[in-house]
């Protein structure tokens, strides 16, 4: 069983791993402040993915991705979302849909469905490749998953963040991949919008205020 | 000969050491702290002074309680011993492999457990069914782990693992770093460290472990204690052997290769002992119910260690 | 050997007239007799086994006229025989004590010796027809024995879901070896292993046969008749129903699967393995639940079953890919489990047997402090639940770790679905193993540690002497299986070898080491361990007597300062589990605790009630129940009609009937 050694692709892999464990670590964490800083480092981390790719790959461009990445998300990004949580007083404990162990295993399902789903399609390309691809889908997955399963808006909102951090970990890592630069930009500015509606409309607590769960509680049938 | 004589060291290692590791742990948690803290040495003076004073029964314990003891440190002493600490292909190590050693360190739990009710206390029942809760999601995590890496070298035999991966390059895999996540999480979890357990509360409502053993005294919490600081090395060694190997000899008959394997092994046991402290100090202790989710994120990273290998792999 | 079975069977047969006509006098020779016989059994089918003989057949004019009743013992009933003669004749011994102590022996005594036989007919039984005569005759006398305790009324309620559910089994494995058969009628195994079904029929097969036998195995979700049925009998028929009669449908389903059903499907195995998997699992969570030893011990060989599902599963798999060295090591895991599971369910249901003669009460809340009453009965019931847990150096933890070798070749299946659920398998099976431990800690913890909880137990006597003999001899084989596996083993090889005759190969020859896959890969030494364990254990024992301190005094326990007298302070069964409850039972069984704290100054006491429901239950059962209930009454209507009636109905079934004779011809 050949396993190659590559330090190129080592590292890459170093890398990508560190941004799927702090996919799954999201979905752990309760507390606002402290997932807040778990996407910090997981944009850190991209942002450190998309510089190696840029150097492993000579494509200097991906450094532009890379530094958005650092600067926008992985900084500018989680001290706004911080002053909002204290400016609009926030609950800091987050209420989940789903217990957090059913969450996790749900996403340890969805993992092995993403590689399921690469296999496939990469079947040609080398497994390392593969490797790189199943990472970045899972983390796409498993940010959609965080999103269904909370209920506070701001938590859905780094749901959806960290699912972008999976499309931009699956953009750098295939090679000679067109317009990552601009797929970056476009979604921080799409990231900031959210970010903004959600503090200009001051939409406390949940997103779901209307939701049935809610009605059903008033009309006593709760749980 | 040579290779029993080697294995008496690879005995005798553990059980010297064992104290000194506990007591660098304590020493540096307690300058961290900013205290000074007890001397290096202090573990063995406590351990000397407990093995010479009297035991204190309770009136209604029984054989097993008075048997265990001895039991599970002897159980934990042979585990130790399996493990590749300095050199590979020593005699005791095809009796067992990992999963044989997950195994042998259940039934000195069972055991422990079993102690932990005899006497029929609250304290003694509490510590038991949580020590049992643990367990049983910590264990299937350490054979999840044993499954990714069994699953690159086709052997779950320890010596195995380790002399593949010396002579392999696997290179870094998503698994293995899963793998050893999830190994540490187990780890902690089963030597009663921060944030699963606390070793030095006197809080007993917050203890698991030391709850479990309230009733020991003398020479029989000796040898608990004794036991619990060699489990650590074990765990330490377990780690240093499957997931970071350097420096272990091969050839038994190298004599260099010998003291390299050994100086290595003494750096990977301080080193460890330094991460411990730093951790236990930076972080705080979790609700026991909270445990749950931990532990099963350690079987999950587990879990997803062997999935994401055969995606990595040429199979 | 087939003349000897013979022999038995009429041995069993006088037995059970003796218990006819004799009642409650002839106790001890019907159960020496039985005894006997089931020894006479296993040192045959051990001979057997060793002497590699070739398979015996037999034809008799017994039965439906043309096919005759056909017999035949190959290595694979040879060694469930064994298994069956092992457990049986232990279990035999302890009833010559213990019979005296039921309800009403007359109740058990004909029907004890009838179990027996047809067990042992099912094993040996060679053609359709006398197989599913045989299993009938299974189902029915344990049925009768389930019974014996009929004046409790949990126990007609468990009978009576015991019958449905062995009517639904048999139905599946009737219409299974008519789909078999086909037309030709022929109903011999000789004649049904050539029938090349399609793919669709082999699967429908397939499926048939996994219900029958399963549903008498106890695999998920069939399992719910079992926990009542098995803790509702006499404690020696327990021992014999989750020891020997959940091991005969395992028989049954390897016979069907792995001999009658032609090639097998990868599918198969991925089906099998989960269904494995899950019942593993839920049976051991429902295990660690359980307050009622009986029903924590019938539980837990749910769980064993899923075990050896997973074994068999994975064989079924590697099989399927000619992968069939890997498949023999699967399949011996599951014999050799299904051989330990078959001595430590047995030696537990006993020693619950002798714990109820001592204190009356199933109850483990009731219980307590044991170990010092009951000595011996402790240690044995201690080595049942060490071995059971799967822990070194007992059997259970042999065969596990056989499975799990079996687990970590997985890899190599090339079906993406099976190289997945092959390391979630593990991990289920790991769960399982370990709570396994967690629910024999409670059993053994609260039954036999601690203090009395109530007087019967603090005044409880060890029981008879044969009782103790029968546990301690099925303990020192739970030893000696677990430091000498090879010994099983080699009863066992010439199954795996039968079945699979491409996969021979496995080397289990070496008497120190066991190493299946040779020196390259893992290896075990249950006798290395113990001999180190006690070794180092006494070497530590000596050392400090002598050298550091050996003085001991007794004193009041501390227990932090506070301790308290009332055997009530101890913990409790629901409260042992209460951690397992909290992470599992929200979502496995919908447990609700109530708590009923009364305010300040009001004096009716505080309660706290936990409830749980069965999954499984609600989303299959019920449904179904209401459903035929509602079906029979819409069919009520047919019993009031009038004559005429009556016969335009037959008349139109008649027509219909021809109809369909005309048309298909």
């Amino acid at each position: 069983m050949p396993i190659f050694a590559n330090p190129a692709y080592d590292t890459a892999h170093l890398l990508d791993t560190f941004v799927l464990v702090l996919s799954f670590a999201l979905l752990y964490q309760r507390r606002l402040f402290a997932m807040i800083t778990l996407y910090a480092w997981q944009a850190f981390f991209l942002a450190a993915a998309a510089a190696w790719q840029a150097y492993a790959q000579d494509a200097p461009h991906l450094y532009i991705t890379a530094a958005i990445a650092l600067v926008f998300k992985a900084i500018v990004i989680p001290l706004a979302l911080h002053r909002i949580i204290i400016y609009l007083d926030i609950h800091r404990s987050i209420e989940t849909a789903l217990g957090i162990g059913p969450t996790m295993a749900v996403g340890v399902g969805l993992v092995a469905l993403s590689i399921l789903l690469v296999l496939p399609v990469t079947a040609a390309s080398g497994a390392l490749t593969r490797e790189s691809l199943a990472a970045a889908l899972s983390v796409v997955l498993l940010g959609l998953l965080m999103m269904i399963t909370r209920r506070n808006a701001v938590s859905q909102v780094v749901g959806f963040m960290s699912l972008e951090n999976g499309l931009i970990l699956a953009a750098v890592g295939v090679k000679g991949m067109p317009l990552v630069v601009e797929l970056s930009v476009a979604f921080s500015v799409m990231v900031a919008f959210i970010i903004f509606g959600v503090f200009f409309f001051h939409i406390r607590e949940r997103f779901d205020t209307l939701d049935v769960h809610d009605m059903e509680q008033f009309r006593g049938e709760g749980r | 000969m040579r290779s029993a004589l080697l294995e008496l060291l690879q005995l005798a290692l553990p059980v010297g050491l064992a104290p000194l590791l506990s007591g660098l742990v304590r020493k540096l948690k307690a300058r961290l702290n900013g205290r000074i803290g007890p001397g290096l040495l202090q573990p063995y003076r406590d351990l000397s002074r407990l093995l010479r004073k009297e035991v204190v029964l309770a009136p209604n314990a029984s054989w097993l309680f008075r048997t265990s003891p001895y039991l599970i440190f002897a159980a934990i002493w042979l585990a130790a011993a399996i493990v590749p600490t300095f050199a590979t292909g020593l005699l005791l190590s095809r009796t067992a492999d990992l999963i044989a050693l997950v195994a042998l360190l259940g039934t000195a739990r069972f055991a422990l457990a079993l102690a932990g009710m005899d006497v029929g206390t609250g304290f003694g029942g509490i510590g038991a069914s949580r020590e049992m809760m643990i367990a049983s999601l910590a264990e299937p995590a350490m054979l999840m782990v044993t499954f990714t890496v069994a699953l690159v070298v086709r052997s779950t035999s320890l010596q195995h693992i380790a002399e593949y991966l010396l002579t392999h390059d696997v290179g870094i895999r998503i698994s293995l770093l899963l793998g050893v996540l999830s190994l540490l999480i187990v780890a902690i979890a089963e030597n009663a460290r921060i944030p699963v357990d606390n070793p030095a509360t006197h809080l007993e409502l917050t203890m698991v472990h030391e709850a479990m053993v309230l009733e020991y005294s003398g020479r029989h919490l000796a040898l608990i204690e004794g036991a619990a600081m060699v489990k650590l090395l074990l765990y330490v060694s377990l780690v240093a052997a499957i997931f970071f190997p350097w420096g272990l000899a091969t050839d038994i008959d190298d004599a260099r290769a010998l003291a390299v394997g050994l100086g290595s092994y003494v750096l990977k046991l301080a080193l460890a002992g330094v991460a411990l402290a730093f951790l236990e100090t930076s972080i705080a202790k979790m609700r026991v119910f909270r445990l749950a989710e931990l532990l099963g994120g350690a079987l999950l990273l587990g879990l997803l260690a062997a999935i994401f290998l055969y995606v990595s792999q040429e199979l | 050997m087939l003349t000897l079975v013979a022999a038995l069977l009429a041995l069993y047969g006088a037995a059970a007239l003796l218990g006819v006509v004799g009642g409650r006098r002839v106790l001890v020779p019907v159960y020496v007799l039985s005894g006997l016989a089931a020894a006479a059994t296993a040192l045959g089918a051990a001979r057997f086994l060793a002497s590699g003989a070739a398979p015996e057949t037999a034809v008799l004019p017994l039965g439906l006229p043309w096919i005759g009743a056909h017999f035949r013992i190959d290595a694979l009933s040879a060694f469930f025989l064994f298994v069956l003669g092992t457990a049986g004749a232990l279990t035999s011994l302890f009833a010559v004590d213990y019979g005296g102590h039921d309800d009403d022996p007359g109740r058990v005594l004909p029907f004890y010796p009838a179990f027996l036989a047809g067990m042992s007919l099912v094993l040996v039984a060679d053609d359709a027809f006398s197989f599913l005569v045989s299993w009938e005759t299974m189902s029915l006398a344990s049925w009768l024995l389930v019974l014996a305790t009929h004046r409790q009324s949990e126990t007609r309620s468990a009978a009576f879901l015991y019958l449905v559910m062995a009517s639904i089994g048999v139905g599946a494995l009737l219409l299974g070896f008519g789909l078999l058969a086909g037309g030709s009628g022929d109903f011999a195994f000789a004649a049904l292993r050539g029938a090349a079904l399609g793919p669709w029929k082999s699967g429908l097969f397939f499926a048939l046969a996994v219900i029958g036998t399963g549903s008498k195995a106890g695999m998920v979700p069939l399992h719910v008749w079992l926990p009542p049925a098995h803790a509702a009998a006499p404690s020696h028929v327990s021992a014999l129903m989750s020891g020997v009669m959940t091991k005969v449908a395992i028989y049954g389903f390897i016979r069907l699967l792995f001999d009658l059903a032609g090639p097998a499907q990868w599918w198969w195995g991925a089906v099998v393995v989960a269904l494995g998997g899950i019942t593993a699992l839920l049976g051991v969570l429902y295990a660690v639940m359980q307050s009622d030893v009986k029903r924590l011990l019938a539980y837990s060989t749910v769980e064993n079953i899923g075990i050896i599902l997973i074994g068999l599963g994975l064989a079924l798999a590697f099989h399927a890919n000619h992968l069939d060295l890997l498949a023999q090591l699967a399949l011996i895991a599951a014999l050799l489990h299904a051989f330990n599971h078959a001595t430590f369910k047995s030696l537990l249901f006993l020693g619950s047997g002798a714990i109820l003669v001592a204190t009356h009460s199933r109850d483990m809340d009731k219980l307590g402090g044991l170990i010092h009453r009951l000595p011996m009965t402790a240690v044995a019931f201690l080595v049942g639940a060490v071995a059971i847990s799967g822990l070194p150096p007992f059997n259970g933890f042999v065969s596990e770790w056989l499975t799990f070798q079996a687990i970590v070749n997985g890899a190599l299946l090339p079906q993406w679905l099976l190289k997945l659920a092959v390391p979630v398998v593990g991990a289920m099976l790991a769960l399982a193993v370990a709570l396994a431990g967690v629910a024999l800690v409670k059993a053994f913890g609260i039954i036999f540690l601690g203090r009395p909880r109530n007087n019967a137990a603090a005044t409880a006597q060890e029981t008879g002497a044969l009782m103790l003999a029968a546990m301690l001899a099925l303990a020192a084989l739970c030893m000696v299986t677990g430091v000498a596996p090879q010994l099983v083993l080699a009863l066992a090889q010439p199954a795996a070898t039968l079945l699979l005759p491409h996969g021979a190969g496995l080397d289990l020859s070496s008497p120190l080491w066991l190493a299946p896959l040779g020196p390259d890969h893992s290896s075990y030494s249950g006798g290395v361990i113990l001999l180190a364990v006690t070794f180092l254990a006494a070497l530590l024992g000596l050392v400090i007597h002598r050298f550091a301190s050996d003085r001991a005094r007794r004193s009041a326990p501390w227990d932090c300062g506070f301790p308290d007298t009332r055997p009530e302070t101890q913990y409790s069964a629901a409260g042992f589990a209460q951690p397992i409850r909290r992470i599992f039972g929200a979502t496995v069984f919908a447990a609700r605790e109530r708590i009923d704290m009364p305010a300040p100054g009001d004096t009716r006491p505080a309660r706290f009630e936990i409830s749980f429901r069965d999954p499984v239950w609600e989303a299959i059962y019920a449904p179904t129940a209401r459903l035929v209930s509602l079906l029979a009454d819409r069919l009520n209507l047919l019993q009031f009609q009038t004559i005429r009636r009556y016969l335009s109905l037959m008349f139109a079934a008649l027509v219909l009937l021809l109809l369909i004779v005309a048309v298909s011809q």
